[in-house]
């Protein structure tokens, strides 16, 4: 008998010692990654954000300029630099191939960020933080943010969007 | 136990040969369809392992081969190339061999055998045409807005309708095997998890149909398609693709166990659930894509990543345990009776079946396996999305474990098939390691390079290009990750090389032979199949002793080291400081 022959016609004959004992310890291993994710979600640091919406590219993209024209501080390379709104509130915009606008924000400070694309799918990815988020157009990616130290932030983009893919960044700055 | 007194019927028993090595009826008229899809997996091997040395060589910024047209080209092709057709055409291989050599059946529908490979042929040669003359640089993925050339998709398709014709033709060769009594019991084990990756095949395939069809339709300006929900279809079929390597692969390790040395399962109805099991999960998996994506409840990821709490991931666990338990108690069978790993260290070695079987095991587990739940836990999912760790858990997972398995069962397979003794025997004794070190290589260098947060597709790790600098990804500890990459991409082709000569040598220059030489066997033929050549006792269920004690103290040793990555992985995620959510 082998792998590669038929077994008996009756092969169901229960299990060994061995085998029992490594089926507990694995349905168990199986049910504490399961709830791992539960309870994270509940008392975790860095949850995974879930909530989004659907908004037309070109929506996003009027209400971003609108932002950013009200929020305004400055430039970096002429990029502008902008802070969240009163109430913690900011856009974050990728299109081929950047991301806009800088944003400003206070370490220890919440902010809402509403992510999206105008154009193409791309990643917004935190260096050298290294936490990651898929940007789809039409779609608003809520992504609340709480700083927890100054300095620059750099962002580049992890989905393939084209053939400036690689020159696809950003940044986020992090004040007192 | 069901002796295969196989009685064909008339007219048709001509067609038939006894393999001398393994005892099977072997149905002589399919001998050259295996061959055909074997052939054209490896050529896809070939092609595939061409431009993945040249992509690494861009990698290695110290060579900074490929202009970034190409290298994106060249992605989008390799991914195609290796994943679609390498796998699938293996896989169809394999289950023309299991639908007819394994069960001592006759192929019943040789012209529609011959029309679905055909159609995958004429598939996979257009989609790469038009990958490798730039009509696809938008990756095998090709998310949209960003589309792909029609006729990339048309091929994709015709080759996606053959493979799902060859599927549903193992399905009906099963039944009629058991109608005709030909198959009087239960299936082999091996035939069990073909039937199993079959089945979770179909249900993939036409997952895939729902998101290539509007895709070409997009691609041809008649539609837009909504980017969440392509994905979400597109990784329906593209996640469940990796379902049936698991299973396909896993039914390679229980054929070489049994090849090598003899080994039977300790416990097929255990083996068997295990199958069940990712039959179970076949549906899910699917959010380890959009884990971090917008638009997805949280019950939803969370139960879907998980495959309903695990259950995959429960049968793997069984599969951990009883891939080695067969070997053990077969090799202490053998009288390798010493200490906890005596029967391993005695193991055969120098059989490129018996490494590759180690090889492909040890590195799923512990790499591949391991890696993929981190990386499918939802929080987690946050600092390795998009990254090269992705691409060095998928080549731990594809090439070291899946295509590791598929090579070394091709050495039995195709000189069998064929007649013909192995080529290069001495070479491909050496092969699975030369492959697989490579392979080590290459895959610390991804994980080390995306846990540092290298960006996957992306022809510039530092993104110097950039309107604004990101100073952080120019370090020595990422150059040094971007070097083994290459390194490693070196030696890996290297193995791949040494295999594709190894196979194409056996196909057009083997040496005939009615016993074909494939180095030592640890079975026997018998007219039920290949059987083991010494006596296994069965396992006792009674006893207090542990029945596999090398295996057992393995296994829990792999548990605790699982345990310790897990907590590891949250250590570096709260490490991230910020709050997130
Ligand atoms: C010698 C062996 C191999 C080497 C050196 C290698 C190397 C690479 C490299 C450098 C990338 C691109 C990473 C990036 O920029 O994102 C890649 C991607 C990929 N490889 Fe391999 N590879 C090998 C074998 C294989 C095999 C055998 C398979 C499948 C069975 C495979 C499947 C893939 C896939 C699916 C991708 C992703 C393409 C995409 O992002 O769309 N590779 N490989
Ligand atoms: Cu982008
Ligand atoms: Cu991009």
């Amino acid at each position: 008998m082998s792998s590669l022959t038929a077994p008996h016609a009756r092969y169901l004959s229960g299990t060994s010692r061995d085998e029992r004992l490594w089926l507990l310890f694995a349905v168990a291993w199986c049910l504490v990654l399961f709830f791992a994710m539960y309870v994270w979600q509940a008392i975790g640091n860095q949850k995974t954000p879930i909530e989004s919406y659907r908004i037309e590219p070109a929506e996003f993209r009027a209400l971003t300029q609108d932002y950013i024209a009200a929020y305004r501080i400055g430039d970096v390379q002429g990029i502008p630099l902008v802070t969240p709104t009163e109430d913690g509130e900011a856009f974050l915009a990728a299109r081929a191939f950047a991301f806009e606008p800088v944003l400003q924000l206070k370490k220890g400070e919440s902010v809402r960020i509403y992510l999206s694309s105008y154009d193409f799918q791309h990643g917004l990815s935190i260096q050298p933080l290294n936490v990651n988020f898929q940007v789809l157009p039409g779609y608003l990616y809520v992504v609340n943010l709480t700083p927890t130290e100054t300095g620059e932030f750099g962002l580049i983009c992890n989905e393939y969007c084209g053939l400036g893919h690689h020159t696809m960044t950003g940044r986020i700055v992090v004040v007192d | 136990m069901t002796t295969a007194s196989v009685t064909h019927p008339q007219g048709v028993a001509a067609l038939f040969r006894t393999c001398r090595v393994t005892g099977y009826q072997v149905f002589t008229p399919v001998q050259k369809l295996i061959v055909f899809q074997a052939v054209a997996a490896v050529l896809s091997l070939a092609t595939g392992g061409t431009l993945a040395l040249l992509m690494a060589l861009t990698r290695w910024e110290a060579v900074g081969l490929l202009p970034p047209e190409l290298y994106y080209r060249f992605t989008s092709a390799h991914g195609t190339v290796m994943l679609v057709f390498w796998i699938v055409f293996f896989e169809v291989a394999a289950l023309l061999f299991g639908g007819t050599i394994l069960i001592n059946h006759r192929l019943k529908g040789v012209a529609v055998a011959w029309t679905y490979t055909w159609m995958m042929a004429t598939g996979a040669v257009l989609t790469t045409v038009m990958a490798l003359s730039g009509h696809a640089n938008n990756m095998f993925t090709a998310y949209p807005p960003l589309v792909n050339h029609p006729l990339w998709y048309v091929g994709i398709l015709l080759f996606a309708v053959g493979a799902l014709m060859a599927c549903c033709h193992f399905v009906v060769q099963l039944w009629t095997a058991r109608k005709e009594g030909v198959v009087a019991g239960p299936f082999s084990l091996v035939v069990y998890a073909l039937l199993a990756a079959a089945i979770i095949a179909i249900w993939t395939l036409l997952h895939g149909a729902l998101a290539y069809i509007p895709a070409l339709l997009q691609s041809l300006g008649l539609i837009t398609l909504d980017p969440a929900i392509y994905r979400t279809l597109f990784w329906g079929f593209g996640h469940g693709a990796q379902q049936i390597n698991l299973a396909a692969m896993v039914a390679c390790w229980y054929a070489l166990a049994a090849l090598t040395t003899g080994a039977r399962p300790v416990n097929e109805g255990l083996s068997r659930l295990a199958f069940v099991l990712y039959l179970i999960g076949i549906n899910m998996g699917s959010m380890h894509h959009l884990l971090v994506d917008p638009g997805i409840g949280m019950h939803a990821r969370i139960i879907n990543t998980s495959y309903f709490m695990y259950a995959a991931l429960l049968g793997s666990l069984i599969h951990a345990f009883s891939v080695p338990a067969a070997v053990e108690t077969a090799q202490r069978a053998r009288g390798h009776v010493k200490g906890l790993y005596g029967w391993l260290v005695a193991g055969p070695w120098r059989e490129p079946g018996f490494s590759s079987l180690m090889i492909s095991l040890i590195g799923f587990g512990f790499i591949a396996g391991v890696s993929g739940v981190l990386m499918g836990t939802m929080q987690l999912n946050m600092i390795i999305h998009n990254t090269l760790f992705v691409v060095g858990h998928f080549h731990a997972t594809v090439v070291l474990g899946t295509t590791m398995a598929f090579m070394g069962l091709s050495y039995y397979v195709i000189p069998l098939v064929m007649k013909r003794d192995l080529a290069l025997l001495g070479m491909a004794r050496i092969t699975p390691y030369v492959y697989g070190a490579g392979l080590l290589t290459l895959i610390a260098g991804m994980m080390l390079a995306g846990k540092n947060g290298v960006s996957r597709r992306s022809w510039d790790a530092t993104y110097s290009a950039g309107y604004l600098q990101v100073d952080t990804l120019s370090t020595p500890i990422i150059t040094f990750a971007n070097t083994l990459i290459g390194i490693g991409a070196l030696v890996a082709v290297t193995g791949g090389i040494m295999y594709v000569l190894i196979m194409v040598g056996t196909v057009f220059f083997g040496r005939p032979s009615e016993t074909p030489n494939v180095g030592r066997l640890g079975v026997v033929a018998s007219p039920a199949g290949p059987v083991s050549d010494v006596t296994i006792p069965e396992f006792d269920h009674a006893a207090t002793r542990a029945q596999a004690p090398g295996t057992t103290v393995a296994v829990f040793v792999f548990l605790g080291y699982f345990v310790l990555m897990f907590a590891w992985a949250f250590f570096n995620l709260s490490r991230v400081g910020w709050g997130i959510g």
